[in-house]
């Protein structure tokens, strides 16, 4: 990364080692590993009880929870403190909410992978439960009676034997002064009070209201906009600009080349924008090395043969068992890039001043984003001396702050961190605070896009139809990215082999909400329908019998099928597809209800079926199913992502289109009593839509949709 | 500069910007008002809607010189002591997830309800399939609508 030199980056360069001594990384873990139990120990009548860095109970009964996750529409808000009120026993009227720090105790700052719940299970609960602990003792202390007569309830300690009650509030001095339990028996599932019932969300006032803030809201005095031309075509670099006449625009304050383009600042987005079409920016990009759609997508169709780079998992003897078997059957499924999209664009606000880099990001990951963000403004100096101190487990103090805003959704999108590097650019070059806004054309064509694969499926099927073989070949340009939810398919078959093949491509890939499933989900759900097909038999029936040893997989398919009444009668011109796939620990099953018309496909209903473990709050997991199949049917459905000479070819939401209101089905969710641990909720409800939706319109048309999205031609071709 | 009135959810504003430049950026970077959200610049996602003289429009699309002397409303002015019926069963049904999309979703659904106090799921279609939701929350939308209609007794709500 080129850093521009200048004045700004060195001043701040300054004042960091200048006021750079070493500290003593400190530990606070749950439990304190002090002699006095961390903070708690300092609590005066007035202090607050701190007994872990996850909640601090304030003496007029405010109990602050501490989130390190982030919020982008997914609950945690709600979720994460649930776990601690609820081994805590506090009222859950008197929860607030406060932001981790960047610290230690809190671990790795990265929200992905649908983890919050299932990490935090046994850290957050256990953070409660020590704290009530600690208040019951206080109570059993100033009433003189053994703790043992003592219970809780809704943020006051209880005797049992008088009645009496004392608030938490009132207690925090004194439990502040209780020695840290090294054991705390967590609540059974029957204990639950608050765990498994809906839960008004914690974010909702403000989100009708207007007044959460996201992160394009955070506003600072004297505060530009900045806006951002990168080169359109991967690969590509600046050649030349006309900073000039940029400068000319009204509005504009300032030009600066930064490491991803030219970045215009000024008073306000409109004049940012405008000052950026005069650029006339030259770019340096040699078009015989752009590359087509059509290109990759032939790639990618030559890499579903030859030599694998890798298998991912071989059982028994595939190769001939498939040439043995009596019937054979092979497919080719393709599924295109795909944008994140997230309806907030890209945005990062910076402000440099006293050696402090303070930064305001939408970010998943503000552990990620410190990180990068302090690796561009240390110099080579700085960066080993922060290594050795690494080494010896000693922390450097960070002048750089990161704080986290809500976020306009994530998808995964907001993993990477180049727009708060981009942000800091900026703001270094600029020497004012700035806010980088990233327009919805810079969001369509510089995201890290899901990656496009192809797949090649075969399978041998015994006389009575049932599979004896089974291959996968994978092909795609990121292994990491592809092969997941491949390896194991829930079916029972003797013989089978998972491989992958890379395809290089210029274009940028990342996490895509439920990443490889959302691709092998459709298409192992796709050949297994094709599967039943050939073998006669019944969709769904076809998938039992060949869920031995999958029981919770199975219980939701059997689940969605009857709520969605697969063997009842249905409207005229309407037809139902199932699909069922395991993920991030959690078991769901779709069947979608679909009608085929003039080449337009329009799903009416989706039932599903959900075991995730133990619920935390049903509403939540609800609203996720919901939103996962509106997610996934926009791309099932809608735009891919194309690209021409390496520039991809969509811009806004006119020709990247994402569902609409009265396009929506309605969905039915139907989540499974669990005690089992919990499991992720976010992403599980993606990966079977496109497959239920896919096997619903060859249930319609007979056509056996192997490309997605749906295309009108493909509609008319019949398999 | 020339400076120009603004009136915004009932009050006059004073602002500066030049004529053409998009409602939308007014009101977030002069008047503060950040409830109105950016999503596209180009009329397609609705993130943007306001109310101008009661008809729901994309800001983003509207210069700031066509508004003179017409009434803005945003969503910081649709409650007024007390939630909007909307809002009210937005919080009882849950309807945001993120959240960025509900303050446009909201601004469509009001001036929905102005015109048809009780609507069908036909008119509900055409009102909101301006405003975009990546998390999907339509459906919630949807019975929200169907819900604060009930609580008014099909008489719209305010705003
Ligand atoms: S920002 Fe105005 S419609 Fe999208
Ligand atoms: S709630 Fe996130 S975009 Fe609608």
């Amino acid at each position: 990364m080129r850093l521009p030199a200048d004045p700004g980056r060195r001043r701040f360069l300054k004042t960091t080692l200048a006021g750079g001594g070493l500290t003593l990384a400190f530990c606070l873990p749950l439990g304190g590993c002090g002699k006095d139990g961390g903070d708690g120990g300092q609590a005066t009548a007035t202090a607050p009880f701190r007994p872990n860095a996850w909640l601090q109970i304030a003496p007029d009964g405010t109990t602050t929870v501490f989130l390190a996750e982030a919020e982008m529409g997914q609950g945690v808000y709600t979720s994460i403190p649930m776990l601690v009120a609820e081994e805590l026993d506090a009222d859950w009227r008197r929860i607030r909410l406060q932001r981790a720090p960047l610290a230690p105790e809190y671990g790795a700052q990265r929200t992905g992978g649908s983890t919050s719940v299932r990490d935090g299970w046994q850290t957050l609960r256990h953070a409660g439960a020590t704290a009530r602990a600690m208040l019951v003792a206080a109570a059993a202390q100033a009433w003189g009676i053994p703790a043992a007569q003592c219970r809780t309830e809704s943020g006051f300690v209880i005797d049992t034997g008088g009645g009496r009650r004392l608030g938490y509030g009132e207690l925090a001095a004194m439990a502040a002064r209780q020695p840290v339990p090294q054991d705390v028996a967590l609540k059974s599932p029957a204990e639950f009070r608050l765990l498994g019932k809906p839960v008004t969300r914690t974010d909702l006032d403000a989100k009708v209201r207007g007044s959460a803030v996201f992160g394009i809201d955070v506003q600072l005095p004297g505060l530009l906009v900045a806006s951002v031309a990168r080169c359109p075509h991967f690969g590509g670099r600046v050649q030349s600009f006309d900073a000039e006449a940029a400068a000319q625009i009204p509005g504009v304050v300032s030009v600066h080349e930064i490491s991803t383009g030219v970045a215009v600042v000024a008073d306000g987005y409109t004049a940012a924008l405008k000052g950026r079409d005069a650029l006339r920016i030259q770019w340096d990009f040699d078009p015989a090395a752009g590359v087509d759609s059509e290109d990759i997508d032939a790639a990618l169709h030559a890499a579903t043969g030859g030599t694998a780079d890798r298998e991912e998992a071989r059982r028994g003897d595939p190769e001939t068992a498939l040439e043995q078997a009596p019937r054979r059957l092979q497919a080719e499924y393709r599924l295109p890039f795909q944008a994140h999209a997230t309806l907030e664009p890209m945005n990062c606000t910076v402000r440099i001043s006293d050696g402090l880099c303070e930064v305001w990001a939408p970010t998943q990951a503000p552990t990620d984003a410190h990180r990068e963000v302090e690796a561009l403004l240390l110099g080579p100096l700085d960066k080993l001396v922060r290594k050795v101190g690494r080494k010896l487990s000693i922390d450097l103090p960070s002048d750089v702050r990161i704080h986290t805003t809500l976020l306009g959704g994530g998808f995964g999108r907001r993993l990477k961190q180049d727009f708060v590097v981009e942000a800091v650019e900026i703001a270094l070059a600029a020497e004012r605070p700035v806010k980088l806004i990233w327009s919805r054309e810079d969001d369509l064509q510089h995201d890290f896009y899901r990656p496009a694969t192809r797949h090649r499926l075969q399978a041998g099927l015994d006389d009575a139809g049932r599979p004896l073989a089974w291959r996968h070949r994978i092909a795609g340009p990121s292994r990491g990215l592809c092969v997941g939810g491949a390896r194991r398919i829930p079916y029972d078959v003797a013989n089978l082999l998972v491989d992958y093949r890379n395809v290089d491509t210029p274009v940028p890939v990342h996490y895509w909400r439920s990443v490889a499933h959302a691709h092998n989900g459709f298409v192992i759900e796709s050949f297994i329908d094709e599967l039943a097909v050939a073998a006669g038999a019944d969709p769904f029936e076809y998938r039992r019998a060949l869920m031995k040893d999958q029981p919770r997989l199975r219980r939701v398919l059997e689940l969605a099928a009857e709520k969605a009444g697969w063997s009842g009668e249905r409207p005229a011109g309407r037809h139902l597809g199932i699909a069922a796939h395991s993920s991030y620990g959690s078991h769901v099953a779709q069947v979608a209800e679909v009608s085929v018309q003039d080449g337009r496909v329009r799903v009416h209903r989706v039932t599903c079926a959900i075991d995730c473990g133990q619920v935390i709050n049903p509403d939540t997991v609800r609203a996720q199913m919901e939103g996962s199949v509106v997610f996934g049917l926009s791309a099932a459905l809608k735009d891919e992502i194309t690209l021409e000479q390496s520039r991809v070819r969509q811009s806004n939401f006119h020709d990247y289109r994402l569902l609409r209101f009265d396009e929506a089905p309605e969905v039915e969710t139907w989540i499974v009593d669990s005690d089992a641990h919990p499991e992720g909720v976010g992403e599980p409800g993606v990966p079977p839509i496109a497959a239920a939706v896919a096997n619903a319109i060859y249930a319609a048309t007979g056509v056996r949709i192997r490309s997605l999205p749906v295309t009108t031609d493909a509609l008319r071709t019949p398999a | 500069m020339r400076k120009r009135v603004l009136r915004v959810n009932g009050r006059d504003h004073e602002v500066s910007a030049s004529g053409d430049t998009p409602l939308l950026w007014v009101l977030r970077e002069e008047l503060g008002l950040t409830g109105t959200k950016f999503g596209c610049g180009i009329g397609q996602c609705g993130a943007c809607t306001v109310h101008l003289d009661g008809q729901p429009v994309p800001s983003c699309l509207v210069p700031v010189e066509q508004t003179r002397g017409r009434e803005i409303t945003t969503i910081e002015g649709l409650a007024g002591e007390r939630l909007h019926p909307l809002q009210a069963a937005w919080i009882e049904l849950q309807v945001p997830q993120c959240g960025y999309c509900q303050s446009g979703q909201l601004m469509a659904a009001a001036a929905l309800l102005r015109e048809h106090p009780d609507p069908s799921d036909e008119d509900i279609d055409a009102a909101m399939s301006r405003v975009l939701c990546r998390c999907g929350t339509y459906q919630r939308v949807r019975a929200a609508i169907h819900r604060a209609a009930r609580t008014t007794g099909g008489r719209g709500g305010g705003a």
